[in-house]
């Protein structure tokens, strides 16, 4: 059984492809499943042709060992159809449709293959649901699970909603007010990133990257920079180290306190929903007097950070942060004692522990669930080595254990910032970037607010990006949404999906 | 002929004010500047001077909705009194002629809304009919409660002088009355705990919800009604609080007026303060509310 161990990575590490063995496609699926079994889990899973125009596909599939600290690799190859291997392993399903969609192969006896993104296949040859390949799909044209009967009806959601939010198709089938069946369709901000990065790095690809998902826009642009900075064996300073976590807590602080807010504004609880409004901004203005950016764009750059944190500059944020700490906490208090709150939120879109280990959810959605999932904790990079011992988890599972997760990582974050802000190293704040290694792969798991974003990058003979995988958690965490919905409200939905707050273009791409 | 243009005077000047004061009080609580007072007042302006957007699917129900929307408000305050100021119309058993009247109303809002065929539209008529038809028993209790008390079936009456004499008399009886009568009017101006006039989430919407597809003058007409709606039924609430009479037209008319000012203060400190409710448990407070009113009644007769 020598031949079947995996090649094991760190997080923010790179390996030559030589050593990473290759499996044929029963032993890469038994694998799999043995993998999960040890509670290991799906951090990425993609395909890549062998060499270029060829037909037969090198699977990838990273698997996170959180306790302890590696990730294992295993490849494989498959041809033009392989057999689906999400009957036993739902965390496989959306990566089995990405994967169809992008290279026109069907995995087989898949409960559920359909159109992930509503794209052409990247490589001419073929598309899985034989549609033309001169004319682009029409999103959202697929077939729509369906419910019939007497009392049952159909509502369809979007792509265009009411607010200022993004676009997604919602197909709910109800009985009544009672949602029986919820399908969710995405891929109308598609936008063709992950090729857009092939053979980079590009000049443009740092501004890409960070706009994988305008709210994530540290966390995507870290994670990139990590897997160039293990590509090209760079060691990042000290200081820049510092200046990135302190980036990353105040984006999860604006993130999480703009959604208690929208939270309290869905259910009609104005004191909240106005001050955790404006306090949103104040979290915001402080990226902003770091890097002149509220959302943090081009401050994180390979090798290190373009803006220096002085102590005078990192003094004025400690003293600010302290200042609309109170006002934070405060605004939250008054959500979680108002009883008519409260009963909006308990028992509402609940998953079970076992559906959140199934579906393979990360971040604040799998720890509502009391599964703990903070990269942070388990794959510790940079300053978290150090000062992170906090994971927060609730047992519920419903919409209030989702916010009272946020709620509880507020005052976490703020004195991560406060410690990174107090210890500031010297020195400088950014290395020289090398060439990347040839044939090589690299992962990057960094825990941003809504959970682990996941980028992996490989680089063929020519030192250039051969693929490059993007993982947001909201990948994972849709299907979460869809569960939580079965046999509520339908008038509960916008609740529970804010509950989620789950980003379209960070699945869209 | 003074006092019926008096009366129609305040309805139609009148009422757009409630929900700016609404609304500013919103503001206040949250720390805002908020929309001015006069903010329906424009925004009703505003809308008979746009131009119509009617979907192909509709048949003329969907024109209708809105001006019986709008002419049942005019023609239900005619039998009410304003404060002291009493009703231009009335006769005997007029309180059943005023709750039917808001019946023919929502038929033909609920009937305009399935008329555009849209998913949304129809579950909002669902909800809004369930709930009415839950709010009607309650609205039934009070009136029976105040026609035993001032001995008479009209409105005018009911609501009259005799109305003063009756707290001395029946006080906890009237208290739960006037409970009763705030929430129908919170539950149908779809005001929050029941609803909330404000979201953008049309799954969640009862009324705003059915209107969705009315666009320019017909939904300035919806507005409109909305606003009388509300004074209409806010008038019965601050009457039963207010039930004295100074005998000088001018200071019952100021009485009156900023005791439906102050209504609409409490209604905004009631949406400040106060989450949703879930839309399971609207059914069980309404219901609630009903043996709340049924109480009301056995007090009286005990």
């Amino acid at each position: 059984m020598n031949a079947l161990n995996p090649q094991l990575l760190k997080n923010g590490e790179a390996i030559g492809l030589e050593l990473v063995p290759t499996f044929d496609f029963a032993d890469f699926g038994d694998c799999l499943l043995a993998e999960i079994r040890k509670q290991g889990r799906i951090a990425a899973c993609f395909a890549v042709p062998v060499i270029e125009k060829s037909r037969e596909l090198e699977l990838f599939a990273l698997i996170a060992r959180d306790r302890n600290a590696s990730v294992a690799v295993y490849r494989t190859h498959i041809g033009e159809r392989f057999p689906s291997l999400t009957p036993n392993c739902p965390q496989m399903h959306l990566f089995e449709r990405e994967i169809a969609e992008q290279y026109g192969v069907v995995p087989y006896r898949h409960p559920w293959l359909k159109p992930l993104r509503f794209h052409n296949a990247w490589r001419s040859g073929g598309d899985a649901w034989g549609r033309p390949a001169d004319q682009h799909p029409r999103v959202g044209e697929m077939d729509f699970y369906r419910v019939d009967g007497e009392g049952v009806h159909e509502v369809a959601v979007g792509p265009v909603h009411a607010g200022v939010i993004e676009p997604g198709h919602f197909r709910f089938q109800c009985y009544g007010e009672k949602v029986m069946h919820l399908e969710i369709s995405l891929g109308y901000q598609h936008r063709n990133i992950e090729r857009m990065l092939l053979n980079g790095p590009h000049p443009a690809t740092m501004p890409q990257v960070e706009t994988i998902a305008g709210d994530t826009s540290i966390g995507h642009g870290l994670a990139y920079c990590q897997v160039i900075e293990a590509l090209s064996g760079c060691e990042v300073p000290d200081k820049a180290q510092s200046i990135r976590a302190l980036a990353l807590e105040l984006e999860r602080l604006a993130n999480h306190v703009g959604d208690i807010g929208a939270l309290a504004g869905d259910v009609g609880f104005l004191p909240t929903f106005s001050y955790c409004g404006r306090l949103r901004g104040d979290y915001l203005n402080l990226t902003a007097a770091l890097c002149g950016s509220r959302f943090g764009r081009g401050l994180v750059r390979p090798g290190g950070v373009l803006f220096d944190l002085d102590s005078a500059l990192a003094g004025e944020i400690l003293a600010k942060l302290k200042a609309v700490q109170g006002n934070t906490m405060g605004a939250i208090e008054l959500f979680f004692e108002a009883p008519s709150v409260l009963s909006r939120f308990e028992g509402r879109g609940r998953l079970s522990r076992s559906v959140a280990e199934d579906l393979g959810l990360v971040g604040v959605a799998a720890k509502a669930c009391a599964v703990p999932r903070d990269s942070r904790f388990f794959h510790p990079t940079g300053v978290y080595r150090h000062i992170f011992d906090d994971l927060i988890t609730e047992e519920t599972g419903d919409a209030m254990a989702r916010t009272r997760v946020r709620s509880r990582e507020i005052p976490v974050s703020i004195e991560l910032i406060r410690r990174i802000g107090n210890n500031l190293p010297d020195g400088p704040i950014r290395a020289p970037v090398g060439p990347l290694k040839a044939n090589a792969m690299a992962i990057a798991m960094v825990e941003g607010w809504r959970g682990e974003v996941v980028h992996v990058g490989l680089t063929d003979g020519n030192s250039r990006l051969r693929r490059y995988k993007i993982v947001d958690p909201s990948f994972h965490n849709w299907m979460g949404l869809t569960m939580a919905m079965r046999d509520e409200q339908i008038s509960d939905f916008p609740l529970c999906n804010k509950s989620f707050n789950l980003s379209y273009c960070g699945v869209d791409l | 002929m003074l006092e019926l243009l008096l009366h129609l005077f305040l309805l139609l000047g009148l009422s757009p004010l409630l929900p700016g004061v609404i609304g500013k009080t919103k503001a206040l609580f949250a720390g805002r500047t908020g929309p001015p007072f006069l903010q329906s007042y424009y925004d009703i302006w505003k809308l008979f001077g746009k131009g119509l957007v009617i979907s192909r699917t509709t048949t003329w129900v969907f024109r209708a909705g809105p001006v019986v929307g709008l002419a049942v408000p005019v023609l239900a305050a005619l039998l009410v009194p304003f404060g002291a100021i009493s009703a231009p119309l009335s006769f005997t058993g007029d309180l059943i002629f005023f709750v039917y009247l808001f019946g023919l109303a929502r038929f033909f809002t609920a009937s305009a809304a399935m008329d555009t065929g849209s998913s949304f539209e129809g579950m909002g008529a669902a909800r809004e009919v369930t709930f009415s038809c839950l709010a009607e028993p309650t609205v039934f209790f009070s009136f029976i409660v105040l026609a035993r008390l001032s001995g008479s079936l009209a409105l005018d009456t009911m609501f009259g002088p005799a109305l003063y004499t009756a707290w001395q008399s029946a006080g906890p009886s009237l208290i739960l009355v006037v409970a009763c009568l705030f929430v129908v009017v919170l539950v149908e101006n779809c005001r929050i705990p029941f609803d909330d006039p404000n979201t953008h989430l049309e799954l969640t919407m009862i009324h705003e919800v059915m209107v969705l597809d009315h666009s320019g003058p017909d939904f300035g007409m919806i507005l409109y009604g909305a606003a009388m709606k509300l004074f209409v039924l806010g008038a019965l609430v601050v009457r039963l609080v207010f039930p004295g009479s100074t005998g000088n037209l001018l200071l019952d008319t100021l009485l009156f007026a900023g005791g439906m000012l102050l209504l609409a203060v409490v209604i905004g400190l009631v949406e400040s303060t106060m989450a949703r409710l879930r839309l399971l448990r609207v059914p069980q407070l309404l219901v609630g509310t009903m043996l709340l009113s049924f109480f009301s009644l056995i007090l009286l007769l005990r």
